[in-house]
């Protein structure tokens, strides 16, 4: 336990001691917010489909925790350049206890950051249950799992930052816009509706969304099933690729 | 015998950095590995404490094979690294107690130990600064000093006392010795001082080109060569010619970044 709580701590430390990645991790959803909230939000009403600053504020907080997740499990590149990688990897640690520490580190950061963003929701106009923030909180710690692990597995199969472009633009953005943050999924239909379904920050956004609205696309359970298994499934990959790494 | 290397061998693509290389190291032995640059000393290093996978070949450390099981054999030694392995956000004393945690140090003797070697690195008065704040010359103080904190059964140097002035390097052999001398440990060094190699080694072996050309102790190396310093036989034996990657910081700097983008 002593293990993973300094190794977890220290991802702690550095985040706080990183005033420039706070700041800029809450000025982009903030833009988003009041962007496309005050931009979008009179077409949506006009469409029909009620209080944009309602279906969007989940949505934002959600995007927040997922690219800071990703970020910060991708992070593990920087500490491969700045040498700091080999120092874990020769200590008589088992290596999933060191993946895990980092991963629950980096989560409960993104988790921070996503909290902060809830906050700054409220003076935008979003009002939700108080009662069923535990819920939502729950959701958006089990999205920075899944996250923070998907993005430490990537960062551990790289050697450099140069293919994390790529991932940005062709993994972690459709992952994105095909969540439902932005507008409502039940349109989709045919190959998108597909890749919908199978994409479990789509499942994350309901959850959050419909703890906080009480406006479940999916139902609370399925949510909840699918991004717990989905985050056990890629623990389990993240920690066999660790294990593998060389330095 | 604690270590035991037999046909080692490491290939990259075409290149092999190690190439059918044999040797052992007796417990409590100071095991100088001497060689020009890129003569496979680091890759060596690095095969020993489990961070890369041999071609081919066998290890034995302290009784178990690091290749099979690397976590078993990571309790036995512990490494100070060529390069930097810092983490720079955090502090000198972060940096040591994190080390202390993944070493499992009980805590009494942990701060008691964490003291005595930043002083005598003389850090201790800094000991709540960023690493990042930190000259070349401090951070490597710094990385010798968590090398030290807990005492394994062999300990691994890549070149320790690289940039330090004479001073500071006195202070870490002293302390390496005594290491030694009272707790058995059983050290394996790599260095291009070759004098701190004479002074302090009981056995050496020279590696040139990824082979093992000569095994003995100093004065053995010396005889065999007819020379009266381990310099000098040291140069007899790998010739006179400039490595490839030629010894200046800028070099250096260069080399690491290969290194990064690898």
């Amino acid at each position: 336990m002593a293990i993973i709580y300094i190794l977890w701590l220290r991802q702690i430390k550095r985040f706080f001691r990183s005033k420039a990645r706070i700041i800029g991790s809450i000025g982009q959803p903030l833009l988003f917010l009041v962007a496309l909230g005050f931009g979008m939000g009179p077409i949506f009403e006009k469409a029909g489909e009620g209080n944009y600053i309602y279906f969007l504020s989940p949505g934002i907080i959600v995007m927040t925790i997922l690219f800071s997740s990703i970020f910060t499990g991708v992070d593990i590149i920087w500490d491969r350049q700045f040498g700091f990688l080999k120092e874990t990897l020769v200590a008589p640690v088992s290596r999933f206890k060191i993946v895990l520490g980092r991963i629950l580190g980096g989560a409960t950061t993104s988790l921070l950051q996503g909290v902060i963003v809830l906050i700054i929701t409220i003076p935008v106009g979003f009002r939700f249950d108080i009662a069923m923030l535990p819920l939502a909180l729950l959701f958006m710690f089990l999205i920075a799992i899944f996250f923070t692990t998907l993005g430490t597995t990537i960062g551990s199969m790289l050697k450099d930052m140069q293919a994390f472009h790529l991932i940005m633009n062709f993994l972690v953005m459709p992952i994105f816009f095909l969540s439902g943050a932005l507008f409502p999924i039940e349109h989709s239909v045919g190959v998108l509706e597909i890749i919908t379904k199978l994409n479990p920050l789509a499942y994350g956004v309901d959850g959050v969304r419909g703890s906080l609205t009480s406006n479940f696309y999916f139902s609370a359970g399925t949510d909840l099933i699918v991004l717990f298994i989905a985050s056990i499934l890629i623990l389990l990959l993240s920690s066999y690729i660790f294990s593998k790494i060389e330095a | 015998m604690i270590i035991e290397v037999k046909n080692l061998s490491k290939k990259f693509k075409s290149f092999t950095a190690v190439d059918d290389v044999s040797f052992s190291v007796e417990k409590k032995d100071i095991f100088a590995f001497l060689g020009p640059n890129g003569a496979g000393k680091t890759t060596t290093i690095k095969i020993l404490t489990t961070l890369l996978k041999p071609s081919s070949g066998e290890i034995i450390l302290d009784g178990c094979d690091p290749v099979k099981n690397g976590n078993k054999a990571r309790y036995s030694f512990g490494i100070v690294f060529q390069d930097s392995s810092l983490d720079e956000e955090l502090s000198a004393y972060e940096n040591m107690e994190l080390h202390a945690v993944l070493y499992r140090i009980p805590k009494k003797i942990r701060k008691e130990r964490i003291e005595q070697l930043l002083k005598i690195v003389e850090l201790w008065d800094r000991r709540r600064e960023a690493v990042k704040k930190f000259s070349g010359g401090m951070k490597r103080r710094l990385e010798i000093a968590r090398g030290l904190l807990h005492h394994p059964q062999i300990l691994f140097l890549d070149e320790p006392t690289l940039g330090l002035d004479p001073q500071t390097r006195n202070h870490i052999w002293s302390y390496i010795k005594e290491l030694n001398e009272k707790e058995d440990v059983t050290v394996f060094f790599t260095t291009h001082y070759l004098a701190e190699a004479e002074k302090y080694s009981s056995k050496i072996a020279i590696i040139d080109k990824g082979k093992i050309i000569s095994q003995g102790s100093s004065r053995e190396l010396m005889e065999r060569t007819q020379t009266d310093s381990l310099e000098d036989a040291f140069i007899k034996i790998t010739g006179e010619d400039i490595r490839k990657e030629d010894y200046s910081a800028v070099d250096r700097m260069r080399q690491r970044r290969k290194v990064f983008k690898h």
